[in-house]
């Protein structure tokens, strides 16, 4: 199915030629740019309806065979990650069209390039080829994240960049371990022969996971590794920072992925790593509560946000039980959209603001504040997990699969008292933003009505996350099921022949 | 040679550590070349270390695994890439801060 390849080759084609043409004029550049995108939903919903039907839909590079060649492979769980990346790609990219990104120059290749390193990263079934992909993406987000210039982003650009790179460096150390001692690099065949070492080389293993669970806590913001992505996420241009809100999800996904897949099993190598996740996810998560409260600017505060979400799916995927992680990637999709939907909210509020920005200070009264105190409420209300909206859904659903001792003890009032430490955070970031308006003049300034359309898009999302539950739960109990039971990936494998 | 290349490694990595910790961008560059030369090395030996063995079938006796070097290829590419332009970035920073820390701290700027 040559679709699959579309996937990666759609932003790269895309991506090549906007740096070639470069001289073009902007209104081309970002037609081009919006078409990729749209073009490349396409292919993720195309892709969606073949992986629906629970099978494994599996693509040779070159036709050179597994496990010799590279694979793409298509599941239930890449294909839901594509359409949150492509989906998540053409809002940001119609976003940016609206000024962010004649800030600097070739923001949409850029972009573009950023889009392929995130589709590639979740189709590959290589981990090598996954380590490419995250190369691509990364180089492709150390420029993003300067885009505009400025001092806050050098300096958080600098830290991001420094600690991306050790972490490249781990990720090979530990991809040259698993290789020397397995000689494959084949997830599938890397599973298949994890199962047969001999007791000596079990601790290589080991260690060698233990490495990758660094390099994806790096990327996933997990506790210790955690603390460059506050000031990256709030110091990046919003339409970036948007996008970045997947960027993090990457790295649970490749967690998610490696871990179960190679390290697999009933008595697998990742129970032991699970062991080690889980404190760490609870202990993000109260990091992000206190974070939270201490935010200055709703982009700030977004940036916690991130880190509790983050916190919270480690948590939940730690348990290690198909229910778990069906709840987990629910809720990964909604808090991917509401933290994008916030970043994108906190630039519309920073046009309507001129002077303060997004920061929690008193403001002259604003243009349209009635359209934008519904955007932030509806927003709040999804995030925090009011009732209606998709974080109430999604946070029940949650705390009704954690049913372990560990996890009524600890996880529930943690995951409860964050909840109400974000809603206590996000009513005094609305009040300062909407409510506290002094006495001055009427500010003149407004954003483009397009700006707030987008940010409602994402909300209208949430809310259909509400409507259609009953389906989106079925589907991630499905992928669930698919993602753990992992013989059915394994057998083409095992008989040799694709 | 296992030895040799094994303290070589250790030396490597060690060097590249201590220099990423400290806090000037210069020493942390240069530490990060020093770790990726680590983990070149690393992933080389992965294939085993011999002597006198192309990794070409039918040339000799035994031949070399080329998926390592195939690797390593990669590898260097990437991150010769990449020492490019954190120098680039941190040459942009240290005339953005006025000061080459990783850290650059400003009395004057505006918190999160």
């Amino acid at each position: 199915m040559h679709l699959m390849v579309f996937a990666i080759l759609v932003p790269f084609f895309a991506g090549a030629f906007l740096i070639l043409a470069n001289q073009l004029a902007s209104y081309l550049q970002r037609m081009i740019s919006i078409g990729s995108s749209i073009l490349l939903l396409v292919v993720a919903l195309l892709l969606l309806t073949y992986a629906l039907s629970g099978e494994y839909f599996i693509y040779q590079l070159g036709s050179w065979q597994a496990p010799f060649g590279i694979v793409l492979v298509l599941d239930q769980l890449s294909a839901m990650m594509l359409v949150l990346i492509a989906g998540l790609a053409l809002v940001c990219s119609v976003y940016a069209c609206l000024g962010d990104d004649a800030r600097g120059a070739h923001f949409h290749a850029l972009f573009q390039f950023q889009i392929m390193g995130l589709s590639g990263a979740v189709l590959t079934g290589d981990l090598f080829n996954l380590f490419v992909f995250f190369e691509i993406l990364l180089i492709a987000s150390y420029a993003l994240l300067l885009h505009g210039g400025g001092r806050d982003r050098s300096r958080a650009g600098l830290r991001y960049v420094i600690i991306n790179l050790v972490g490249s460096a781990l990720f090979l150390v530990a991809l040259g371990v698993l290789y020397g001692v397995t000689g494959t690099l084949n997830m599938a065949d890397m599973a298949i022969k994890v199962e047969q070492l001999s007791q000596d080389d079990k601790p290589l293993v080991h260690a060698a996971a233990a490495l990758l669970l660094v390099v994806f806590g790096i990327k996933g913001a997990l506790l210790p590794l955690l603390f460059w992505l506050p000031r990256a996420y709030a110091s990046a241009t919003a339409t970036v920072a948007a996008l970045f809100a997947i960027m993090t999800k990457i790295g649970i996904y490749s967690m998610v992925r490696v871990f179960f897949l190679v390290f697999g099993g009933e008595e697998g190598i990742h129970l032991s790593l699970w062991q080690w996740v889980w404190p760490l996810a609870i202990a993000t998560m109260v990091l992000g509560a206190v974070g939270a409260l201490g935010a200055q600017s709703l982009r700030g505060l977004t940036a916690w946000m991130v880190i509790i979400s983050v916190g919270t799916l480690m948590a939940v995927i730690s348990e290690a039980t198909i229910a778990s992680l069906a709840s987990a990637l629910l809720y990964l999709a909604h808090s991917t959209l509401l933290t994008a939907a916030f970043f994108l909210l906190s630039d519309v509020i920073e046009r309507y603001r001129p002077g303060c920005r997004d920061y929690f200070v008193p403001g002259p009264k604003t243009q349209d504040r009635v359209m934008l105190g519904v955007l932030f409420f509806t927003a709040a209300v999804a995030f925090a997990g009011v009732p209606p909206l998709s974080g109430f859904i999604s946070k029940v659903w949650i705390l009704s699969h954690v049913d372990s001792l560990n996890g009524y003890r600890v996880f529930w009032p943690t995951l409860l008292l964050s909840s109400l430490v974000v809603l206590v955070a996000l009513s005094r970031a609305g009040s300062a933003l909407l409510w506290r308006q002094n006495e001055q003049q009427v500010s003149q300034a407004k954003a483009p009505y397009m700006a707030s359309i987008l940010v409602g898009l994402l909300l209208l999302l949430s809310v259909l996350f509400t409507t259609f539950a009953e389906p989106l739960m079925q589907f991630a109990q499905s992928t669930a099921t698919q993602v753990m039971l992992t013989e059915r990936y394994l057998q083409p494998f095992v008989i040799g022949d694709i | 040679m296992e030895f040799m290349v094994a303290i070589l490694l250790g030396v490597l990595t060690a060097c590249g550590v201590y220099l990423v910790l400290r806090p000037r961008t210069f020493s942390a560059v240069l530490g990060l070349t020093l770790l990726s030369h680590a983990v070149n090395l690393f992933l080389f030996s992965m294939g085993r270390l011999h002597s006198h063995t192309p990794a070409v079938i039918g040339a000799v006796d035994q031949h070399a695994d080329p998926l390592p070097q195939a690797l390593v290829l990669t590898a260097i590419v990437i991150s010769f890439a990449m020492t490019a332009f954190v120098v680039a970035l941190a040459l942009r920073s240290a005339l953005e801060l006025r000061n080459d820390h990783v850290d650059g701290v400003d009395k004057e700027e505006d918190p999160i």
